[in-house]
């Protein structure tokens, strides 16, 4: 008997999952054909945005691969397009002319990227964001560098950008209107996404109309309504999508804006389905994965007959957006009105933002930024139309505060959930299967997405699959919530951590380990470094630094560069520098073919690409005209950056070189949690850019500014201000009191600015207020100084027994030392 | 049938040399391979290339029986040379077959 033929037209998302649902219920009924337009098999589409970002590779993202394909018997013509149906005769006519019969028909065939009809449109360059041929124009666009411009600033038109600019572009948004993602999000949330994103390159010009795109053969820029012009090399359009109704419209289908179907997914002829981008089901057409698992449930139930009377009513959607870092949800209703009432948070300094939308006592909408992690939460309540009458108060803080005040343990809300119901909408898993996958050992949140895929693509439901984590293996999995472990190897915080050490005065790496636990022989590269610094910071004279838990730069002191050689800084006392120093430094170039010299941002020089054999000599080298190491490459004060000041400066107050210069000598070798740097500048001019320093000062008249927690790396942060002294030996001690306080208190890798931000201005002003509180900070500082202040470079002299190890154990090139033969055995 | 292997072995120098948690680099005419040490005295050769962009592995962070590769933390293992954890799959190193031998380090290299 011959089987039943299903042919499926499009092998995007909605084609491969419903193929896999149809033999998942029944695997040999059906003689299965599938048709993709694209000649790859089906990938998972919403992963193009990590792929162009570089987050990802495509091999990462295909969901059903051509050997899955293969071994479950499916025929598939992979760039291949059906170019029409023909209803009657019962088959599909592809373009090179080969037909293909069927019993039931599934039209999968997604949507179009809308292109703008501007002058230009046409030009090498323009493109649009919707599969990997996109992708790949894109990638080797952005492999020249340059601008490019995405018109459009809705979820895909960001992601674009977003991935542009991560790619090395300088990347800018057009958008229509005032707000980005103004469907998804109210004002306040759209200016924060601008703003997270300028810092993440990508600058939006709002309230633009897009007039012309300019260029010869290739695109060269945009001309906007208002006469402004923007350059690019690449253009993308990201202005919305249409769903792709031919040749369903050809062949006299029913079609409106999209393939119009019923509750069961039938279009007007009732051998053929149509499900995804191109269907339209009681009006409404989709433009995300969430709907489209349930249409394919829905249609192989009814295919296969598991339960023929299944039907779809249409589903609520939520958004997440996929830039590496910002936090960002929305869902339902929020823009308001009659009968809603808004429940709103702020937290500016945290750069939080949540708004609930409420209408008679149930949640019809909500908006989060910066703090996510509630969304599954918040839609899930939205979806089963709970009444929040009595949560109300407290719903906006998010679900864990909600039950623990309602003495409710979150976890037990999920635990009552049945089994079927839907977990992770990216990838369609059920809180079962989640649990089942959690019962087959894979005890973490990493493990449980590599199993079985939930919580894996957009992370919206995290909150539910950690939820889940706990309730079915209960204290072994309590014990790895609290604060954010160090590492894998651990349970415990940074702040756990260290006041173990420091209380139950553990002085060894190995005692730590064994003390609290940890669940690895010697811990690994994130954990060793950590306990390293806690320990030498806590028994600065007992503690013995342990170089093989260093990183390499702090092991060789220089820093590693992508081709194995080093790069080597001399300190320069406040970016001074004299002829014999500069002499010394013109003749290790020469003696060691130094093929680069460069002015650092930090007032010194840097002098690159030495091998490692040949460190010592430079050092000694190096020595012998009286430099030190400038510690460039440690975890340590870094440069003191001064101007010139009250010596030769016409508006200079005081001496800020000279003052810088003892700084420096002050505070030189001390190991601390992050790099360090510090500034003198004479006059509130700022020439020395103290006020983006971790420690700056900026010289008045009438004394000294003490500036605090600035940073100018990857969030740039302006200093604040600390206190006002009025001479430099003020200046110093303050300097190293707060200092110390920072080595004792911070956590390893977190710079003066996050720890500020953490703790508070108010603990570092408290900490350091007390005349005799500042003075023993300074006391302990200066006994660690003690022990630290030598310069690592003397202390491996060329040929030493420390030099040992910068030389290679054996250099077999020139021949063979000395060589066994051996036979093995038979 | 076996085909008969022979291996040169080949002596890079004393086991002590190279210190518990660390690594020493042996240049060869196929490239340097990076001799390790774990915390529990076993010892391992793999050629001194991370699969991933090429970062000289002897000078990485060993722990356990991995080390961690200085330019961007990938976790090779010492026993396969293979990426572990989450570039697992990604990449491999050649591992180097090594004996100890009367507190000697003998390189199996085949040259
Ligand atoms: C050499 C230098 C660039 C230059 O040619 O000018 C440089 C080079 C590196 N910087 Fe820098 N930074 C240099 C000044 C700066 C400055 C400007 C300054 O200090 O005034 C900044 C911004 C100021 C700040 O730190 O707030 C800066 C912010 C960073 C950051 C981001 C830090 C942050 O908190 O966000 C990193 C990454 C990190 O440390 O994790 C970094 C990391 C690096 C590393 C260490 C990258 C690495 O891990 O290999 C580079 C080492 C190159 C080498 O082999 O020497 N570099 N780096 C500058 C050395 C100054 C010196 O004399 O020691
Ligand atoms: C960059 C990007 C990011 C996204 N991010 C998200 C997100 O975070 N969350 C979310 O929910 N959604 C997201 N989406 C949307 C999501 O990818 C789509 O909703 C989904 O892919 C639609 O599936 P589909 O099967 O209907 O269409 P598609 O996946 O587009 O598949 C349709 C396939 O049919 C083929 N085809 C069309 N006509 C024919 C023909 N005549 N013959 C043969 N083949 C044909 C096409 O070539 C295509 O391969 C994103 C989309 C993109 C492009
Ligand atoms: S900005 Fe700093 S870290 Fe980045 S490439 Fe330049 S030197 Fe390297
Ligand atoms: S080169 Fe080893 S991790 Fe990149």
């Amino acid at each position: 008997m011959t089987k039943e033929k299903i042919v499926v037209i499009g092998a995007g998302m909605a084609g491969g999952r419903i193929v896999e649902e149809i033999l998942k219920r029944d695997d040999t009924r059906f003689d299965i054909s599938i048709i993709g337009a694209e000649s790859l098999p089906t990938y998972d589409r919403i992963q193009l945005s990590p792929v162009l970002a570089g987050e990802k590779s495509f091999e990462q993202i295909v969901t059903h691969s051509q050997e899955w394909y293969d071994s479950n018997g499916v025929k598939t013509h992979f760039g291949y397009w059906v170019q029409s149906i023909d209803t009657k005769g019962k088959f599909v006519v592809l373009h090179d002319g080969q037909t293909i019969a069927y019993d039931k028909l599934i039209l999968a065939m997604g949507s179009d990227p809308i292109r703008l009809p501007l002058p230009g449109a046409d030009l090498h360059g323009v493109v649009a964001f919707r599969d990997l041929h996109d992708v790949d124009a894109m990638q080797k666009a952005a492999a020249q560098g340059g601008e490019a411009v995405v018109i459009g600033g809705g979820l895909l038109g960001l992601e674009a950008a977003y991935g542009l600019a991560k790619r090395g572009m300088k990347a800018t948004v057009i958008h229509l209107v005032d707000v980005l993602m103004e469907r998804q999000l109210d004002e306040a949330a759209g200016r924060l996404l601008e703003k997270a994103l300028l810092e993440r390159g990508v600058t939006s010009v709002l309230n633009a109309q897009s007039e012309a795109i300019l260029g010869e053969t290739h695109v060269e820029g945009l001309k906007l309504k208002d006469g402004r012009v923007i350059p690019a090399s690449l253009l993308v359009m990201a202005v919305g999508i249409r769903p792709h109704v031919e040749p369903a419209k050809s062949s006299g289908l029913k079609v409106e804006r999209g393939i119009v179907v019923d509750d069961q997914m039938r279009t007007s002829d009732p051998d053929i389905f149509a499900i995804g981008e191109c269907a339209q089901h009681r009006g409404q057409c989709y433009g995300l994965v969430a709907p489209i698992w349930e249409m394919c449930r829905t249609v192989a139930d009814v295919l296969t007959e598991t339960r023929p009377d299944s039907e779809y009513h249409g589903s609520s959607l939520a958004t997440r957006l996929k830039v590496s870092g910002v936090d960002l949800y929305s869902a339902g209703q929020f823009s308001g009105g009659e009968g809603y009432e808004d429940v709103v948070f702020r937290d500016p300094s945290r750069g939080v933002y949540k708004r609930l939308v409420i209408k008679q006592n149930k949640l019809a909408g909500c908006v989060l930024f910066g703090e996510a992690t509630d969304g599954g939460w918040y839609f899930d309540l939205m979806k089963k139309g709970e009444d929040i009458g009595d949560i109300r108060d407290t719903l906006i803080f998010g679900q864990a505060v909600t039950n623990a005040l309602a003495g409710q343990d979150p976890s037990d809300a999920v635990a009552a959930w049945p089994d079927d119901t839907e977990v992770c909408g990216c990838n369609g898993v059920s809180k079962g299967q989640v649990v089942a996958s959690i019962q087959a050992g894979n005890d973490n949140l990493d493990k449980v997405r590599g199993h079985c895929k939930a919580s894996a693509s957009c992370g919206s439901c995290t909150g539910i699959v950690e939820s889940l984590l706990k309730c079915t293996l209960g204290d072994a999995f309590k014990a790895q919530t609290g604060p954010k472990p160090i590492c894998k190897c651990t349970e415990h915080g940074h702040a756990v951590v260290r006041r173990a050490i420091v209380e139950q005065e553990i002085k060894t790496m190995p005692d730590v380990m064994q003390a609290l636990k940890w669940s690895t022989p010697d811990g690994c590269s994130s954990c060793r470094p950590a306990l390293n610094y806690y320990l030498l910071c806590a028994w600065p004279r007992e503690y013995k630094d342990d170089p093989r838990s260093r990183f390499v730069n702090e092991r060789n002191h220089a820093n590693i560069q992508k081709d194995g050689t080093y790069s080597v800084v001399p300190r320069m006392w406040g970016g001074l520098t004299s002829a014999k120093e500069l002499r010394a430094i013109a003749d290790v170039v020469d003696k060691y073919d130094v093929p680069m010299v460069k002015v650092t941002g930090g007032q010194r020089l840097d002098l690159f690409g030495i091998k490692k054999q040949d460190l010592p000599a430079v050092w000694a080298d190096l020595n012998a005209a009286g430099m030190v190491s400038g510690h460039a490459y440690a975890k340590a004060l870094r440069t003191v950056k001064t101007c010139v000041g009250s010596e030769w400066c016409r508006f200079g107050t005081q001496d800020s070189t000279g003052l810088g210069v003892k700084l420096e000598q002050a505070t030189w070798g001390s190991y601390m949690p992050h790099k360090f740097k510090m500034a003198v500048s004479g006059c509130p001019r700022n020439c020395a850019e103290a006020t983006i320093k971790d420690f700056g000062v900026v010289c008045v008249d009438s004394g000294y500014e003490l500036h605090v927690g600035g940073n100018a790396g990857i969030h740039v942060r302006v200093t604040d201000l600390l206190t006002k002294v009025a001479t430099e030996e003020e200046a110093l001690e303050w300097s190293m009191a707060f200092v110390q306080l920072y080595r004792e208190d911070a956590w390893y890798l977190e710079r003066t600015a996050p720890w500020i931000e953490r703790v508070g201005l108010q603990f570092v002003k408290d900490g350091l207020a007390e005349p005799d509180v500042r003075a023993a900070l300074v006391a302990r500082f200066l006994e660690s100084q003690a022990v630290f202040q030598v310069d690592p470079w003397a202390e491996i002299a060329p040929r030493s027994e420390p030099a040992k190890v910068f030389s290679p154990l054996a250099d077999l090139r020139a021949g063979i030392s000395q060589s066994h033969l051996q036979e093995p055995a038979e | 049938m076996n085909a008969s292997v022979v291996i040169h072995w080949t002596d890079v120098g004393p086991a002590e040399e190279v210190q518990p948690q660390s690594a020493r680099r042996v240049e060869t005419d196929l490239g340097a391979v990076a001799v390790f040490r774990t915390v529990s005295d076993e010892y391992f050769a793999i050629f001194d290339r991370c699969p991933h962009k090429h970062g000289p592995l002897s000078e990485g962070i060993v722990h356990g029986k991995a080390v961690a590769c200085p330019l961007h933390n990938w976790s090779i293992s010492l026993e396969t040379g293979e990426a572990m954890g989450a570039d697992a799959g990604k990449g491999c190193t050649p591992t180097v077959p090594l004996m100890i031998e009367n507190g000697r380090i003998l390189l199996g290299l085949n040259i």
